[in-house]
């Protein structure tokens, strides 16, 4: 990593830092301001499970001292802090007692899995499409049919998401209507279950990426205007390279840089919205661990969902950051940037 | 030449190039405006028309479908419940008449105060430079990329019920990031601008400089990204909603579909509760999409010779 200047590793770094310090904050700062008391939550769950709860001072004093909110604040902070950093958010309160980092070990590679497949299709086909739209030698039908359908894309994934369950889950039932696998199969690394997750994941996947493709193909229709003119285009054009070969070589590898930027500023907005999509589709990610968390009441959770979601979204914003010179070398770092 | 005697294409070529003439006057610009004020039209003639009170809940049959179909238990639709009532018998006209306002209020109302916020800090950060803009610009680097959708769930599920405006205002708190980056880089760029330099020769003062000079350059981008932080600020009021965290006891388009779905709406093809509420945010977006990018040919010239 030579060439990144100590500078803009710093800057970046910082910033990496800063993010996930200030949400880190916020995230816990919150519920302080709240008037609801954790304990009397789970004071009040212990008594509609009992029916009555006897010393009910006393109780709710204990379960004060095991949350840690009877220490001093600034205590309860540096406590919360140093547990972040190693992912400790402590102990689920619906799910008692259940680690928090658990919870959230099982949901991640669902939501990862999900994000990364959903996101590789949609940058693929959106690209591919916004550069048809400039070129000459597409046919018309690309022309027309594209800019028609883009109009959709506009839309959030969880609209997509309801309509399309709608249709092929409910109406046509080729595919689940919830869950990420059938109950019917045993997890592990057989064919059955690959199978069984690869049929329940393609729904919410296919909400993702048709609504999302369009902002690639947006982007890159406007980059690819800006390519079309310059010259090396018109020398290759008169070099007599096949249109092709011109296409892929000279105009999209130049116009699709500035994409990989966007797809950093894009990607909180995209993971806020596939937790939306796991929600509607029971999926066992994230998404469904923080909506049974709001629905319980279970702040841990919600706190330790929120924090990885962030973290997960500056990483990948940092990382974008860092290759992106490595990817377009016309690009210098520079320390302001 | 007049007219008459010109040839069709002619003529439509005339057309196209008076059409250019203004740019603000591009159809898309056009139709999206078109679409949203239709979405407030019917806010507003429906509370005269329509009686509201039917938005409470068991003021009418349940699960009634829409004129001309029939639901699962074999009962047609009615007049006196045009488009269907949800499972809580709540007719679903004036759910939409009081919601899809709603909607683009908390849109409107969140983006203005966000786009105030970011003119103000982008034009200091772009103007003033040092200290302040290093501040304002790694603050913006730092909010811009926290999702604002997750901070915002810890917040309502910690506080419980909130109003419109409060929600409003919670979301203002993160779409004032790209406006500020904005208007930073493009400040900084007229700064080194002739007509910049000459009215600051000429001893203006700063905010005449900023308020007179620069900012009537700027405001396709400012609509432009108006526009942009309107999507956003829905996109995630909806999400909040949806998650069953918005305002609880107000209807809005987003808590209709998350009743919806709870109730498994879907299985029970009760298709108009959960596809009104989403057929209308889809009008509601691809109304603001449209808007942006009639207000992309007005501010980039060269896009429009490809329409």
């Amino acid at each position: 990593m030579g060439r990144i200047p100590r500078d803009y590793l710093v800057n970046r770094l910082v910033t990496l830092v800063l993010t996930v310090l200030i949400a880190a904050t916020i995230i816990w700062i919150i519920p302080r301001l709240s008037p609801v008391d954790p304990a009397e939550i789970a004071l009040g769950r212990m008594a509609a499970g009992a029916g009555s709860v006897a010393n009910s001072e006393e109780i709710l004093a204990q379960l004060r001292a095991n949350m840690g909110i009877d220490q001093p604040l600034i205590v309860q902070y540096l406590k919360y802090i140093s547990g972040a950093l190693v992912f400790d958010f402590g102990l689920s309160t619906a799910a008692f007692p259940t680690p928090v980092s658990t919870l959230i070990l099982n949901a991640l590679p669902w939501t990862m899995g999900l994000m990364i497949l959903s996101l590789l299709i949609t940058f693929f086909i959106g690209n591919l499409l916004g550069a048809l739209m400039v070129w000459d030698r597409s046919p018309k039908l690309v022309k027309v049919a594209i800019p028609a359908a883009m109009v959709f894309t506009s839309i959030p994934p969880i609209l997509s998401g309801l309509l399309l369950m709608w249709i092929f889950a409910a109406k046509l039932q080729w595919f689940p209507l919830t869950g990420a696998y059938s109950i019917f199969v045993e997890p592990g690394w057989t064919w059955e279950f690959v199978k069984s997750v690869l049929h329940h994941g393609f729904l919410p996947a296919l909400s993702i990426v048709v609504v999302t493709f369009g902002f690639w193909a947006l982007g890159m229709r406007g980059l690819m205007i800006g390519v079309q003119g310059e010259d090396y285009v018109k020398l290759a054009e008169a070099k007599g390279l096949r249109p092709r070969y011109i296409l892929y070589r000279y105009m999209i590898r130049n116009a699709i840089l500035p994409q990989i930027t966007a797809f950093a500023l894009k990607i909180g907005l995209l993971i806020a919205g596939q937790v939306l999509v796991e929600r509607i589709f029971a999926y066992n990610g994230m998404g469904k661990l923080l909506y049974d968390a709001i629905l319980n009441q279970d702040f841990p959770v919600i706190q330790g969902v929120s924090y990885v979601i962030i973290l997960i979204t500056a990483l990948s914003v940092f990382l974008v950051d860092l290759l992106y010179p490595f990817i377009d070398p016309r690009i210098r770092h520079e320390a302001n940037a | 030449m007049s007219t008459a005697n010109m040839t069709r294409a002619e003529r439509r070529q005339a057309r196209r190039i008076r059409r250019f003439d203004n740019p603000w006057l591009n159809p898309k610009l056009i139709w999206g405006a078109g679409l949203l004020l239709s979405i407030i039209f019917i806010g507003i003639v429906g509370r005269f028309l329509w009686n509201l009170d039917l938005v409470f809940t068991g003021s009418s049959p349940l699960k009634l479908p829409p004129l001309g179909f029939e639901n699962l238990r074999g009962q047609p639709g009615v007049m006196a419940h045009p488009i269907g009532t949800d499972g809580g018998g709540r007719d679903m006209l004036a759910m939409i008449i009081i919601g899809a306002p709603n909607t683009l209020f908390v849109g409107l109302l969140a983006s203005l105060i966000g786009m105030s916020i970011g003119i103000f800090l982008g034009f200091s950060a772009g103007f003033l430079g040092g200290r302040i803009d290093d501040t304002i610009r790694v603050g913006a680097d730092v909010m811009i990329t926290i999702p604002p959708l997750l901070i915002l769930v810890v917040f309502q599920s910690a506080f419980g019920d909130v109003t419109l405006t409060m929600m409003a205002l919670l979301i203002a708190g993160f779409v004032w990031q790209s406006p500020t980056r904005l208007i930073r880089a493009q400040v900084l760029s007229m700064k080194q601008s002739g007509y910049v330099q000459m009215a600051q020769l000429s001893g203006a003062s700063t905010t005449h400089i900023m308020f007179r000079e620069m900012m009537p350059n700027l405001v396709p981008y400012l609509f432009g990204s108006f526009i942009a932080s309107v999507t956003t600020s829905i996109v995630t009021a909806v999400g909040l909603e949806v998650l069953g965290l918005g305002p609880q006891r107000i209807p809005t388009l987003g808590r209709t579909i998350y009743e919806a779905i709870n109730a498994g709406a879907l299985i029970q093809n009760l298709w108009w509760w959960w596809g009104i509420p989403t057929l209308l945010l889809g009008v509601i977006f691809i109304g603001l999409l449209l808007i942006n990018l009639g207000l992309d040919e007005v501010s980039n010239p060269r896009l429009r010779r490809l329409s």
